[in-house]
């Protein structure tokens, strides 16, 4: 790829590039940081639009959401875990971890679509008010994210198990470990603002 | 980097009045002539220029005083930029100096950092006390009670309804002069904006909600009014003609409606409302609550009504009530902008 | 069976006005000819390993630009059959349905298609050669935003002839553009289109942010860059947190278009207004980000024909940032007429005017850069010289926008319509062409003809001026904007004319520099000395024109502002630079991905425009594969090795 500094010799060339990369991903999360915050704007100014269908009080049923709450920061805990591992050259470990993570991960989705059928069998779509329509984009906006990140992680996890710990997969570690704790904050979000007010 | 220690001033004074030549000195003032005769070949017909109302008198002064404030920096520069472009060319013979390397002046820079800011503080001053002053919901002081005229924009024509009168016309108004109007606006389409240049400035008219614009026509005459926000296929065919008379006049007006003019029924209302052009028409009467069901039209009953729908249609003269309910709208779309942000 | 294929047929296609029939005809014969010429000329394989795969900074801004002339032309034409309507009314030239849709995909086309990818091309082929990089920070995703943004062009494009193009405004305000009141398809080709190279520029964005940030030669601190690259700069960091506003935006359409949902409709409990509020939240943005490197542009040129350091240089790098700033809190000037109540008109008011002072101290600065300077009339200078009173006179208007209560007499007018064409074309495009005769010598190795481009300079000028002055005047006489027809009794019919003449003599200018760019093609002369004008300033000029594919044999240590003007002094005082020993210079390969999974979002897109779910998923699948496929690929790049380094150089530099 490109080519920061040709002055250094090659290897530090090579690691100059793993680092460039770390970099434009920290940007990327920026701008996906403006795409949720434009997300939860347009929640906020149409939370209250109910149009006669359900409201928030009505739909949301807190201990579920509550577990995935508690699932998903466990998730950032052991890809921080697999983070460590990794930096202790421990290859097992890290895969380990990883399947752990990509297991949380997958068990969120999950209860997510289930939450989200349950919605729709009640008659509550994407399409019967405003307020729904902001929820369903905003959480499921989030719920993409996981779901893009759980196959991306397999995804990983093939390719460590194939070339182990390099230069390479591990600025790939450290960046999907970078993207799936801004999920969790993220998340953090959804439930204080999406959940939490709703219901109170 | 060199800091150039002597002013520059003076030798560009002389500079300047070397390089400006005989037929520049002309031509000058001829295209000022043109331009003068031109806008005067045609300045009944620049109905900005041209209001015949309070609100578009304030408007035209506040638009000479910001062009006059803008050209203090705008002049010099286009000139400057003559100047410079003419005395710095690079031709055999030309002897002004060059100094490739000077790069920086802390006098010059502070100059015109300054006189842009002094200029934008004294404008901004103007501005604001203009933007309270000539908010569109506020009341025109007259000895006069003001006329209220309900305004629906439609694909594709207007709907005037005088709740006082009991009357509506499509396409055209009629306004006594000397009076305040109270337009409410609201729209049974996309997003229009109502315009009549010569009475004041316009103001969307949404569908949902109702805005306020207070105008006054000071003198008898045709004005020529418009939609001013694209609605689609038919949006050119929206224009109207105000016609402002003597009290006498308008109530013969209004007693001639009334007379020799069709009722306005829920279902004639339904046919107008299809999307299409119009002629000019008018109705003795039309159904009651019909403004205030449009901008309820899709208000759910009983819950959660975010368009702030202000002071809908009551007839009544405004009070300090309406202006809060105005205020709310506005707080409303403060809340979008900034959640937005 | 065949009256169904028919029927289907009439649909798919747009029929029926033998303007869209010549269109449809010619486009076809076009395709036909490149096919045929390729063919003939056993092109594809060349076409395929050297451009369509490339992931060369240079040859994708070359492809940028390309493209961005195409859609000039178009979005021209667009331009021309709309005064032509507006010049004789009472003709009905064009019926409203296509008026409509051409006011739309002229302001999108201009915007999107035209100055973004000009831009662009102009980033790409400058920027690494200015800083001293070998590439861009991510050659590979650069690619990618360049096929991004192609597709989505050509989805955009496509809605010409099939379908039907999208009919409510550039910015598509709802509810016309919703579903209850644009049931068309032509909606959805607006979506996808700039959906698509949506995400390509802010792709772009980010690769620039790095490569600016990470990639600067040795010695170079971002104080001592030149002003070109702190635009972009610029521009990039309002990319970043613009774009993702515009492209949820644009998603929260799709879906209430595609899904029924209710963000912006009138019903269900959606909001108009928010969209309002947000696509301005995005789009005031998106001015200064192409304005902004115009700016750049014209510093570099202005110090560079003045043969004199730019002026001020400190203040430019804090009036651009000033800028670009200051440009995400103004968005609200575009609507003043909401009626958001005094304070909120207020805050916007003057948050707009302060914008004027950064933009007011660059004008100062270029003019004091050409103070006491030596001016070379070339065409880039010529563009720059002719920027600045045209540019003041734009800004001057956009002031007089800024006064609340006064645009509630401007708003929506022709007044309005002057001054944002004003300010883009006598900023942007002005800027962007004073940028491209400057580095065209860079990108392939020739000067344009100069005397041509003096004829399209003047053309362009003074159409400019017949074009869009009568316009404020037309605005001042009630004049609206976006209506195929109006009243013979206001009186507006004969600055409309003039009006459309200098529209006319704009189009001469550009078949002016069809010519040019054709005459000096065929009768150039070769540049040798890679410093084409002599007056270069910047590491650009340091190297050969064109560019060899590593940029810099070796990369110089470039500690001053004007590096190479300062090298070319030494160099005459005798002090040779100190020889770097060649190295093995570490290269991307090219890679098929980026046109593939392009291709992939561009059928994703059709299919969505349709409904045609059974095309939208595989595309979209093709999306997946392509991510996966590039995850898995590690063999992604290569050496030059010494030998072949200095072969080229001895080629490139053999002639000195």
């Amino acid at each position: 790829m490109a080519h920061a500094a040709s002055h250094h010799d090659h290897d530090h060339g090579h690691h100059d590039q793993e680092e460039l990369k770390t970099f434009g991903f920290w940007i990327f999360l920026m701008t996906d940081c403006i795409l949720f915050a434009t997300l939860f704007a347009t929640f906020v100014v149409l939370r209250l639009n109910t149009s006669g269908g359900p409201t928030a009080e009505e739909l949301f049923s807190m201990p579920g959401i509550i577990a995935e709450t508690f699932i998903l920061l466990t998730s950032s805990f052991t890809s921080g875990l697999a983070v460590l591992s990794m930096q202790k050259g421990d290859k097992k470990g890290l895969i380990g971890w990883l399947i752990v993570t990509l297991a949380l991960g997958i068990a969120f989705v999950t209860m997510e679509i289930t939450e989200f059928v349950h919605m729709v069998h009640e008659g509550a779509t994407i399409s019967t008010s405003g307020f729904l329509s902001s929820f369903f984009t905003l959480v499921g906006a989030h719920g993409l994210h996981v779901s893009i990140g759980i196959v991306w992680m397999i995804a990983l996890v093939l390719q460590l198990a194939r070339r182990g710990i390099t230069s390479v997969t591990k600025r790939k570690v450290t960046i999907i470990s970078l993207y799936w704790h801004f999920l969790d904050v993220v998340w953090i979000f959804v439930f204080t603002v999406v959940y939490l007010m709703g219901v109170m | 980097m060199t800091y150039d220690t002597e002013s520059p001033y003076h030798e560009l004074l002389d500079e300047e009045m070397k390089s400006v030549r005989p037929i520049k000195r002309y031509l000058v003032p001829l295209l000022f002539v043109l331009v003068v005769a031109l806008l005067s070949g045609c300045s009944d017909q620049i109905i900005v220029l041209d209001p015949k109302g309070p609100i578009g008198e304030s408007q035209k002064d506040l638009i000479y005083i910001a062009t006059i404030l803008c050209l203090i920096v705008v002049v010099p520069v286009i000139v400057l930029t003559g100047i410079f472009a003419w005395r710095y060319r690079d031709k055999p013979g030309n002897n002004a100096t060059y100094k490739p390397n000077w790069s920086h002046n802390t006098k010059l820079e502070t100059i015109w950092w300054g006189i842009p800011v002094l200029i934008i503080i004294a404008l901004g001053i103007v501005t604001v006390s203009y933007t309270y002053k000539l908010e569109p919901s506020k009341p025109l002081v007259s000895e006069k009670k003001p006329i209220t005229i309900q305004v629906t924009s439609l694909d594709w024509k207007w709907l005037f309804k005088y709740p006082e009168q009991g009357i509506a016309t499509v396409n055209y108004a009629y306004i006594p002069e000397d009076t305040p109007v109270r337009f409410q606006l609201t729209a049974d389409s996309p997003m229009n904006s109502f315009w009549i240049p010569q009475l004041g400035g316009q103001i969307y008219a949404m569908s949902g909600m109702a805005m306020t614009l207070f105008l006054q026509a000071d003198e008898p005459g045709e004005y020529y009014g418009s939609g001013a926000n694209f609605t689609g296929r038919d949006f050119a065919q929206m224009t109207f003609k105000v016609h402002a008379t003597s009290d006498a006049e308008f109530n013969d007006w209004v007693k001639e409606v009334k007379s020799s003019s069709p009722a306005l029924t829920e279902e004639g209302y339904a046919k107008l409302a299809e999307p299409g052009s119009a002629e000019k028409q008018a109705f003795s009467s039309f159904p009651a609550g019909l403004f205030e069901s449009i901008v309820t039209k899709y208000a759910p009953g009983g819950t959660h009504h975010q368009h702030g729908s202000a002071d809908m249609g009551m007839p009544q003269p405004p009070d300090p009530g309406k202006q809060q309910q105005t205020a709310s709208t506005a707080d409303n779309h403060m809340a979008h902008s900034s959640a937005g942000h | 069976m065949l009256d169904n294929l028919k029927e289907f047929a009439s649909e798919f296609f747009v029929t029926g006005d033998p303007l869209i029939l010549g269109a449809q005809v010619s486009i076809a014969l076009t395709m036909i000819a490149i096919v045929i010429v390729l063919t003939y000329f056993k092109k594809w394989r060349w076409l395929w390993t050297e451009w369509l795969t490339t992931v060369d900074h240079k040859k994708i801004g070359i492809m940028y630009i390309i493209a961005s002339l195409l859609m000039l032309f178009r979005g021209g034409v667009d331009a021309l059959l709309m005064r032509t309507q507006l010049a004789m009314p009472e003709l009905n030239f064009l019926e409203a349905e296509h008026y409509n849709q051409i006011f739309t995909t002229h302001g999108v086309i201009m915007i999107l298609f035209m100055a973004m990818p000009l831009m662009f091309g102009l980033f790409n082929i400058i920027v690494p050669l200015q800083i001293g990089a070998r590439d861009v920070a991510y050659p590979f995703l650069n690619s990618m935003s360049f096929w991004l943004f192609f597709w989505g062009a050509m989805l955009f494009n496509m809605s010409f002839v099939i379908g039907g193009s999208p009919d409510a405004g550039w910015l598509a305000y709802p509810p016309l553009s919703e579903l209850s009141h644009s049931p068309g398809v032509g909606q959805n080709f607006y979506i996808w289109g700039i959906q698509i190279s949506g995400i390509g520029s802010l792709a772009t964005g980010i690769n620039f942010i790095v490569t600016i940030l990470k990639m600067r030669a040795p010695g170079m601190r971002l104080m001592k860059m030149p002003m070109f690259s702190w635009s972009v700069l610029s521009s990039c960091i309002s990319i970043i947190f613009a774009f993702p506003i515009l492209t949820v935006t644009l998603f929260l359409l799709f879906l209430d278009r595609f899904l029924g949902a209710h963000f912006f409709t009138l019903d269900g409990g959606g909001n108009p207004m928010m969209y309002i509020n947000l696509i301005w939240m995005w789009g005031h943005p998106e001015v200064y980000i192409v304005v902004l490197p115009a700016f750049g542009i014209f510093s570099e040129v202005v110090a560079a024909f003045s043969r004199k350091k730019l002026f001020g240089y400190a203040s430019m790098v804090f009036a651009m940032i000033a800028i670009s700033v200051a440009a995400f809190f103004t968005w609200a000037h575009h609507f003043f007429t909401m009626g958001s109540g005094a304070n909120v008109n207020a805050f916007f008011a003057v948050t707009t005017m302060i914008i004027a002072i950064p933009t007011g101290v660059k004008v100062f600065n270029w003019l004091f850069t050409m103070f006491r300077g030596k001016i070379q009339f070339t065409t880039p200078m010529m563009w720059a010289i002719a920027f600045i009173p045209c540019f003041v006179v734009g800004g001057m208007t956009g002031v007089l926008l800024s006064v609340a209560p006064a645009d509630f007499q401007f708003h929506n007018s022709y007044f309005l319509i002057a001054h944002f064409h004003q300010v883009l074309i006598g900023g942007v495009v002005f800027g962007y062409f004073a940028g491209l005769y400057y580095w065209w010598p860079k990108m392939f190795g020739f000067k344009l003809n100069e005397h041509l481009g003096k004829w399209a300079f003047w053309f362009w000028n003074i159409g400019f001026y017949v074009c869009f002055m009568p316009q404020y005047l037309l605005g001042l006489m009630g004049m609206t904007r976006r209506i195929n027809v109006y009243d013979f009794d206001m009186g507006w019919q004969p600055l409309n004319v003039v009006s459309t003449i200098g529209a006319f003599l704009m189009g001469i200018a550009f078949l002016f520099q069809v010519w040019q760019i054709a005459h000096s093609i065929k009768f150039h002369k070769k540049d040798t000395t890679g410093d084409s004008w002599g007056v270069g300033r910047t590491l650009e000029w340091s190297i050969p024109s064109p560019a060899p594919v590593y940029n810099f044999a070796t990369i110089p240590v470039a500690d001053e502002r004007d590096w190479w003007w300062e090298e070319k002094e030494r160099r005459e005082q005798g002090i040779q630079p100190k020889a770097i020993p060649l190295e093995p210079i570490h290269m991307p390969k090219n890679s098929a991905i980026p046109f593939i999974k392009s291709l992939c979002w561009f059928t994703a897109g059709f299919g969505f425009v349709f409904n045609w779910l059974w095309i939208a998923i595989p595309g979209l699948i093709g999306v997946a594969i392509c991510m996966l496929v590039r995850s898995f690929q590690y063999d992604t790049d290569y050496y030059i090795q010494v030998d072949e380094i200095k072969r080229t150089e001895a080629a490139l530099r053999g002639a000195n």
